[in-house]
């Protein structure tokens, strides 16, 4: 096959309009994130037509009620307020990064993709301190008139009704699909929020080499940007369904 | 111009920066393997999806030998597959393994990605005029995707206990739990895997065919001025960008339940008497998820076989198609419906019937949009002066097997009939008449269109006219006998039916149709071989539009290089369906339209 010479100048694309006036690079990042949504909802549908079908469901308030360093305070769902907290905040500082972008200012996106960096992965740590405090953590279950101690897991729930042993309230094992689900939704979400964070890392780099500067534009912040408020906005609904429902 | 900056370029579209030297370094490695080049890549896919397409219809003419004669003995299917046919009978275990990746490897390695990965990669930039995808590199991972999603599922094949063997629909328990059956163990993890890959192989890929179609066309270039082709496989990737990845959800939630000790489809389960220890998991809550895409893919595979019937009835009936506004319509409305009608293939699996109802009225909505299609068709060929090439004789045969098809998808919609009809032969014939053989003619048609685009060679007529006449009979003499069979109830997936008194009369039946299978399987293999031989050996293509066509790929060369056209992309003036025009017998895409020219 010959390779067909181009001409000098010769336009990408000569004409016609995009229907959505925007860039390729966005329309495949809307259309990704479209697909994204997809997989997401197919998650958050499978859990809800489950949990819904079982008697009984662990109460959010009574299972994420700890705090790091906090001993055993009972502060319902203070600590997965902070970590969204952090997640919406390091959206602020995403579109502050696009914003300064737009300006072609290059320190501005720098200082900004950083604290988005240290954002996401504040946000990851709070998660990986979450997963291990409910997977080491020793919670009496009554198990065939037998006292076990059980963690939160895949395959093990200590959330289940209580009943009354021995004079005392005891819990009994509940749906184990409710660890299922929630390692399964949150880790899920949890890749996304790390590859984000590989994606912020890169973009960082590139404009600290002034890849942009000499392209002319920061539209890949932009689409970098557009994939962390996907992220966040994932775990809005994420939140939602596991701790405040 | 070299790849590395022909993806610069494509990163700075809109931008119009001046390139000025470009320098030729092509390797093999670079030009045939590793290339950005949509038209290699698009070979690519073919070559690969014929590889498949052998072993596919390998195994269906291997559980064809069985069903036809269950007694019979081969000592050659022994050498062929050890001891899965011990003494030269075919095991039953590894019946339903080749029924398995029969489907398997037709539904998605064949008909999905051997057919839009082709001629999406190959007629989307070329149609439309752009000199390539939009993101090139993605596109090239596309197709590296798919070959890694074959190689497992490849190796699946070889594995000792075997490949998956609980359907192509891998329904739990029978895929979720390993002690299940021998197909149930790493036969089903390496599948499980494999389609993961292939659906990121085909987001890619569908991310490129939409952002392509919308954001790199020509000059004049409207959205209602794209051949049929564009449209319908911009559907079709819709399509699979939202429904793949529902599918990649539920093959997640069962690799964790096969491997990780979940139960999300698992509940209350004996096996050998043992208790498992799952609990409160749905196993109809994974058929939502699979046939969320399953059902979608029917048309994945279905609407580029439409596209491409239409392009080609058009050119070769001399005349524009009828209702060009209507087919697109009713693509979109196909691909609308397509989400919504998921659950019809789960009437018996314990539906709420009122829901059932619902999905009965939207799967029978579907005719509307395809009765618009089949009428607009035969309306296309009417009094149309009309060249019988081996391209427009698999055309109309796709038309035709998409009317048979079609008017028995009616009776399958019903859910009260559904009851009888589920699981029998009945639906057997259906699907494979309507998107099965239906997609390959459409298949067939695109490949004896744009052979002589790929290679610059023509296919051999004589052989092509052989295997168009013997596929359409013999499609018909295998699939029709089918309808009646399930209409008795006889029940797909049995490896023997010769126990059953009421099936012993379709014995000379299966022979008969297995016999022909064996014919119309030889048949293909004439056309692989007219394939492969044309390309070196085949008459060399002389003239820039051999079939006088109007779209825009027949303004390139002969063999077009990577970037496609040597000058200026051309502009366009008009819609691609000029034909029998103001005395003209065709007026392509680009030519500016006359002061006294008449309106379409």
């Amino acid at each position: 096959m010959s390779t067909t010479a181009i001409p000098t100048g010769t336009k990408w694309w000569s004409g016609g309009k995009s229907p959505f006036n925007v860039s390729y690079g966005k329309v495949m990042m809307w259309y990704f994130l479209m697909s994204d949504a997809f997989t997401f909802g197919a998650f958050l549908i499978s859990y809800g037509t489950i949990r819904f079908s079982v008697n009984h469901w662990a109460d959010p308030n009574h299972v994420f009620n700890a705090f790091p360093f906090a001993g055993h305070a009972n502060l319902p769902l203070a600590f997965v307020s902070l970590m969204t907290f952090i997640l919406i905040f390091s959206s602020v500082t995403m579109v502050l990064a696009v914003h300064e972008g737009h300006k072609m200012n290059r320190k501005g996106v720098e200082k900004y993709m950083l604290l988005t960096i240290i954002g996401g992965i504040a946000f990851l740590s709070c998660q990986a301190w979450e997963w291990t405090h409910l997977i080491t953590g020793d919670h009496a279950v009554l198990v065939n008139g037998q006292i076990e101690h059980w963690g939160t897991t895949v395959s093990k729930n200590p959330w289940g009704p209580e009943v009354l042993f021995n004079g005392k309230e005891i819990a009994t094992p509940g749906p184990i699909a409710f660890g299922g689900y929630f390692f399964g939704i949150t880790g899920f979400h949890g890749f996304h929020v790390f590859s984000g964070v590989i994606i912020n890392i890169v973009m960082y780099i590139k404009t600290k080499l002034g890849h942009f500067d000499q392209r002319g534009h920061y539209e890949m912040v932009e689409k970098a940007g557009l994939y962390w408020h996907f992220v966040d906005l994932v775990w809005v609904f994420v939140f939602l369904c596991f701790y405040l429902v | 111009m070299s790849t590395m900056s022909l993806q610069e370029t494509a990163h700075h579209e809109g931008h119009a920066d001046a390139h000025g030297e470009h320098h030729h370094h092509e390797t093999f490695i670079t030009k045939y393997v590793f290339s950005q080049d949509h038209k290699t890549i698009a070979k690519q896919f073919l070559v690969t999806g014929i590889i498949w397409a052998i072993i596919g219809g390998l195994f269906s003419v291997i559980f064809r030998l069985q069903l036809g004669d269950p007694n019979a003995t081969y000592p050659w299917l022994e050498d062929l597959l050890g001891h899965w046919a011990k003494g030269g009978k075919l095991q039953p275990e590894f019946y339903y393994a080749l029924v398995t990746m029969h489907g398997t490897i037709l539904v998605f390695f064949v008909l999905t990605a051997g057919l839009s990965g082709t001629f999406a990669n190959f007629l989307i930039p070329l149609q439309i005029g752009a000199r390539d995808m939009a993101s090139p590199m993605l596109n090239m991972l596309s197709y590296w995707f798919f070959f890694l999603a074959s190689v497992i599922m490849m190796s699946s094949l070889f594995v000792q206990t075997g490949p998956a063997s609980g359907g192509w629909t891998i329904y739990p328990p029978l895929s979720a739990l390993g002690e299940a059956s021998s197909g149930s163990k790493i036969g089903m993890d390496l599948w499980l895997v494999s389609m993961a890959m292939f659906i990121v192989s085909s987001l890619l890929g569908g991310l490129n065919y939409i952002t392509t179609i919308l954001n790199m066309r020509t000059k004049g270039m409207s959205m209602t001025r794209m051949p049929l082709t564009i449209w319908s496989l911009f559907f079709t990737a819709v399509l699979g960008v939202l429904s793949f990845p529902v599918l990649l959800s539920g093959a997640i939630l069962l690799l964790f339940d096969r491997n990780l000790g979940t139960s999300f489809y698992l509940s209350d389960i004996v096996v050998a008497g043992k208790i498992l220890p799952n609990e409160g998991g749905s196993a109809i809550l994974f058929q939502h998820l699979f046939w969320f895409l399953g059902h979608p893919e029917v048309y994945i595979i279905l609407l580029p076989a439409m596209g491409m019937s239409s392009e080609i009835l058009s050119v070769n009936s001399r005349k524009p198609i009828f209702g060009y506004m209507a087919m697109v319509g009713s693509l979109f409305a196909i691909t609308i419906l397509a989400f919504l009608v998921w659950a019809h293939h789960m009437f018996v699996t314990g539906l709420n019937p009122f829901l059932g109802s619902v999905f009965v009225l939207l799967t029978l909505l579907i005719a509307v949009p395809s009765a618009i299609k089949v009428f607009n068709w035969l309306t296309t060929l009417w009094r149309g002066n009309i060249r019988f090439t081996p391209a427009m004789l698999f055309a109309i045969g796709f038309v035709s097997l998409f009317i048979s098809g079609g008017l028995t998808g009616i009776f399958l919609g019903n859910s009260a009939l559904d009851i009888h009809l589920h699981d029998t032969y009945f639906v057997i014939a259906h699907f494979h008449i309507v998107m099965g053989v239906a997609s390959f003619f459409g298949m067939f048609a695109g490949v004896y269109h744009w052979y002589p685009k790929m290679f610059g060679r023509y296919l051999n007529n004589t052989l092509a006219y052989i295997h168009f006449w013997i596929t359409i009979v013999g499609a018909y003499l295998i699939f029709w006998p089918m309808h009646y069979e399930g209409l008795a109830g006889m029940p797909r997936r049995y490896y023997d039916f010769s126990n059953w008194e009421s099936f012993k009369m379709f014995g000379g039946l299966n022979e008969f149709i297995s016999l022909v299978a064996l014919i119309v399987f030889a048949v293909q293999i004439l056309f692989v071989i007219n394939f492969f031989y044309s390309i070196w050996k085949g008459r060399k293509v002389t003239t820039q539009n051999p079939w006088e066509a109007n779209t825009l790929e027949w303004t390139a060369p002969i063999r077009p290089g990577h970037g496609n056209w040597p000058g200026e992309i051309p502009e366009v003036h008009r819609w691609p369906y000029d034909y029998a025009k103001d005395g003209k017998d065709f007026i392509p895409q680009d030519v500016p339209v006359g002061a006294d020219e008449s309106k379409h």
